[in-house]
């Protein structure tokens, strides 16, 4: 019995032995799917969204908290008399002023309850519903994009990072790579090695794109990275580079959010690297930041009630960030639910009003014009996309 | 070129070739690793309870400002090191074993019955899980081994089992505002993954009959009772047409009778056939190299001594020599033996050190030890493990590490030989003594395909 996977994996091989160099040598001439670009920043470990985007305007949130989220008298920075940007933010406030930063509010995926990590980013990244048979629950719902898109080559999506990013994984060829791989041969070495892999395709066409993705590198200034924010800086550059060339979706995971002691110091630490990635992401892509959305989602919100341990435990909504020149910026979107009493969810958790995967979906309808029907059928099945937020320009 | 039986059992069946051991030059020398591998290492159950316990403890006093952040840091510190001590102990057994089918059929197993540690308590949870319900049963049959696999804590916690009640249950009559109930995670996963596989004629009622059937298990750290009868759903269940369970039975041993039932069934002989044949043998495996090994296994009722040994003495083993890409874990294990470094000098490591040399580089080449992405366990396909960043990381590790752990690096005509015997190809022969310095050469043998493939 052959299974249908092994024979996808056997054609993707015997394409690549078609061509010393698969992808780069038709690079230059290949026609892409337009010009518009999605960045998925997946936030591993729950990021508080009530502390990142704090709504010091609801009369509820003192009570809930006291040294937490305490808004503009905390230092933090007030966006439109409700809501407060987090000061460990403080860098991205030019980007609301221009109108490119935004937050989605009260937003959760379908999953519920078990408020398991795992689990959580699971679903984040299958962007299914939990009542599928786990076989469905395979593959990432930006490679089913993917697999959508005319004119999509392996060079259009790129996963970044050391790990395997289920969003990205699938039927659809995508590129990886990981900053920190490094194809580092002396002259010699690398004739030799071609010599040895010479007769064994796999070998040699993984050799030759390690080689085509490492020497194309922008390596002093990722070299350079240095302090609390350099992974982040490293796979923000990385993930650049490959935007202004023929790469139209990029994902990579930010790690560290889950703060059930010491919040401050923990959720300051991984706000400073999300606000240098999105930073990074804007200096290194130039003139195609114009063009560019970056989604930066978590698993879950965190309780809306500090706990014992100056910190808050898991929880359900939250907030998601989306920055960009492509994004209708300084608005932060979404139904706010309200936290005073009966407010809650299970009188524990901020109550989700809108489902994360609708402004996902309203991103990619508006970026590669992607059918509602495809997207509520297919690529997130059993979304109800609802009205369009318009969050995009 | 025809590999001789010593090649085909050090590279195909083991863990590659060894400065400090021979090759076993015969099936009663590979089958004694096997004898040698059942022997449980030192992590139990009990251990990773009390682990679980202490840093819940100290989080707790840490809270209540009973004990200092450093007293916490402590604690917190050193149940890390006995996670990368798992590590290093896996490392060992195989680095020593004068022959590594034993350890990689340890290997394989736990990776047929996958579990994910997400904590350090869990990574000693999941040494002991293979401690008690892998290696004892490498001999024995396969029945007994799932049965193990399926009540032992860490397959419990991790497939949710612990969770799962009988909706009928007088625990979950008491207990209405709780919404306790059923959970499928197990029940599933045992049919799907373990024992039948996803093509099997069983249905989604089967699936829900034996979750059924599974309620009444549990674990819980400080109470060592894995069976509650109280939380079992009452009634008898029926899996595949037979009945299970109901008034006057004992759970425990209904839940063995239908693992036996199971890990007999011809559609489990057929499922597991192909997946030892797929990982020993080839990608795409050779058909009498599975239909032989179903028969073993429909013949003996599942007994795994003999499936082992028609798997071992296999002819179709030399027909598909080198069609495998060994995983990272295999890759660093061959690399280590082959350079010679033994299992003492990977105890007596640094826990910095264990990150530098093996826990880091497992993580680049795509393979963190005890994560796999899911309960059907690690790819087996070669095309998911030589990708551009992995093959660099496998690389990288060939030029940094030697240099590292051995000193001085072995001339690299002679590393040839003693890493790939007498099986180098001839492309590699000739690229070597061409290498700039020994550290390149060295480098090249450890990278080359025939290094890389089994």
């Amino acid at each position: 019995m052959i299974t249908r996977r092994f024979l996808l994996k056997s054609a993707t091989l015997a394409a690549c032995s078609a061509a010393a160099h698969p992808w780069l040598s038709t690079m230059t001439f290949a026609s892409v799917p337009g010009d518009n670009r999605l960045v998925v920043i997946v936030l591993r470990g729950a990021m508080d969204g009530m502390d990142a985007v704090q709504p010091y305007g609801d009369k509820g949130l003192r009570a809930l908290r006291t040294g937490l989220s305490v808004g503009p008298q905390g230092g933090a920075h007030d966006l439109d008399g409700f809501f407060a940007l987090h000061q460990d933010l403080g860098d991205l406030l030019p980007l609301w002023q221009a109108g490119e930063l935004a937050f989605a509010h009260a937003i959760a995926t379908p999953y519920r309850d078990k408020r398991s990590h795992f689990d959580g980013q699971d679903l984040l990244e299958a962007g299914t519903g939990n009542d599928l048979p786990i076989d469905q629950q395979k593959g990432g719902w930006l490679n089913r994009l993917l697999q959508d898109m005319p004119n999509a080559r392996a060079e259009t999506a790129y996963s970044v990072g050391t790990e395997e990013m289920l969003i990205l994984s699938g039927k659809a060829h995508a590129l990886s790579w990981a900053p920190d791989a490094r194809l580092s041969l002396s002259p010699q070495a690398r004739l030799l090695l071609t010599d040895v892999y010479h007769d064994d395709a796999l070998f040699r066409e993984a050799a030759a794109d390690a080689e085509a993705i490492g020497g194309s590198l922008p390596e002093d200034r990722m070299m350079g990275a240095k302090g609390p924010s350099a992974d982040a800086v490293k796979l923000a550059t990385f993930a650049a580079s490959r935007l202004n060339g023929d790469t139209r979706i990029a994902a990579f995971s930010l790690a560290g959010w889950d703060s059930h002691a010491r919040q401050q110091q923990v959720i300051g630490r991984s706000l400073g690297q999300l606000s240098a990635a999105i930073l990074t992401l804007r200096e290194a892509l130039g003139a195609n930041w114009a063009r560019t959305t970056v989604l930066a989602m978590t698993e879950f919100g965190r309780t809306a009630r500090e706990n014992g341990s100056a910190g808050t435990d898991h929880g359900t909504g939250g907030a998601m960030l989306m920055a960009g020149g492509a994004v209708r910026g300084g608005t932060v979107y979404g139904d706010w639910p309200g936290l005073a009493e009966g407010q809650l969810y299970q009188d524990r958790d901020l109550m989700p009003t809108r489902d994360v995967r609708a402004y996902a979906g309203w991103a990619m309808r508006g970026l590669f014009g992607t059918e509602a029907g495809h997207i509520e059928g297919t690529i997130f099945p059993g979304l109800d996309l609802g009205p369009d937020p318009g969050i995009l320009r | 070129m025809t590999p001789d039986f010593p090649s085909i059992a050090a590279l195909r069946l083991g863990y590659g070739f060894a400065p400090h051991a021979a090759a076993p030059g015969d099936l009663a020398a590979v089958m004694a690793s096997v004898t040698e591998a059942a022997r449980p290492d030192q992590w139990t159950t009990q251990a990773a309870a009390d682990a679980q316990i202490q840093l819940a403890e100290s989080r707790k006093a840490l809270n209540a400002k009973e004990i200092a952040q450093e007293d916490y840091r402590r604690v917190a510190q050193g149940l890390n090191a006995r996670r990368l001590e798992v590590l290093q102990r896996r490392v060992a057994r195989a680095l020593d074993a004068p022959c590594g089918f034993g350890e990689r059929l340890v290997q394989f197993w736990s990776d047929h019955f996958t579990t994910v540690a997400q904590n350090p308590p869990q990574y000693l949870m999941a040494g002991a899980f293979v401690d008690e319900a892998i290696r004892p049963h490498l001999n024995g049959r396969f029945g007994d081994m799932l049965f193990a696999s399926s009540t032992h804590p860490m397959m419990l916690v991790y497939l949710n089992q612990n969770t799962s009640f009988g909706p009928n249950s007088r625990y979950v009559k008491a207990r209405p505002e709780k919404r306790l109930g059923l959970n499928e995670n197990l029940g599933r996963e045992i049919l799907e993954l373990h024992t039948l596989g996803v093509g099997a004629e069983y249905t989604q009622t089967d699936v829900r009959e034996l979750a059924e059937l599974l309620t009444g298990l549990s674990f819980n750290i400080r109470d060592p009772q894995r069976f509650r009868v109280q939380a079992a759903e009452p009634g008898a269940d029926t899996v595949l047409g037979t009945s299970y369970g109901g008034p006057g039975t004992d759970g425990m041993a209904e839940i063995a009778r239908v693992m036996g039932d199971l890990a007999v069934h011809p559609a489990t002989a057929s499922h597991i056939a192909r997946k030892l044949a797929q990982h020993f043998a080839a990608d795409d495996p050779p058909p009498a190299l599975v239909e032989d090994l179903a028969a073993t296994w429909r013949g003996t009722g599942g007994d795994l001594a003999q499936v082992h040994a028609v798997l071992a003495a296999h002819p179709a083993l030399a027909a598909t020599f080198r069609q495998k890409a060994r995983q990272p874990f295999d890759f660093l294990i061959a690399a280590l033996r082959s350079l010679g470094v033994t299992g003492e000098q990977v105890l007596a490591m640094e826990p910095s050190r264990v990150n530098q040399v093996m826990w880091g580089p497992l993580t680049l080449m795509g393979q963190t030890f005890g994560r796999a992405r899911g309960p059907d366990g690690w790819p087996e396909l070669a095309a998911d493990w030589i990708t551009p960043q992995t093959l660099s990381a496998r690389i990288a590790w060939a030029l940094r590490q030697p240099e590292r752990l051995v000193d001085p690096l072995p001339d690299p005509r002679d590393f040839l030989v003693t890493a790939l015997g007498g099986t180098a190809s001839e492309a590699l022969a000739t690229a070597v003594p061409r290498a700039e310095s020994v550290r390149e050469g060295v480098a090249i043998v450890l990278a080359s395909t025939d290094f890389n493939r089994r």
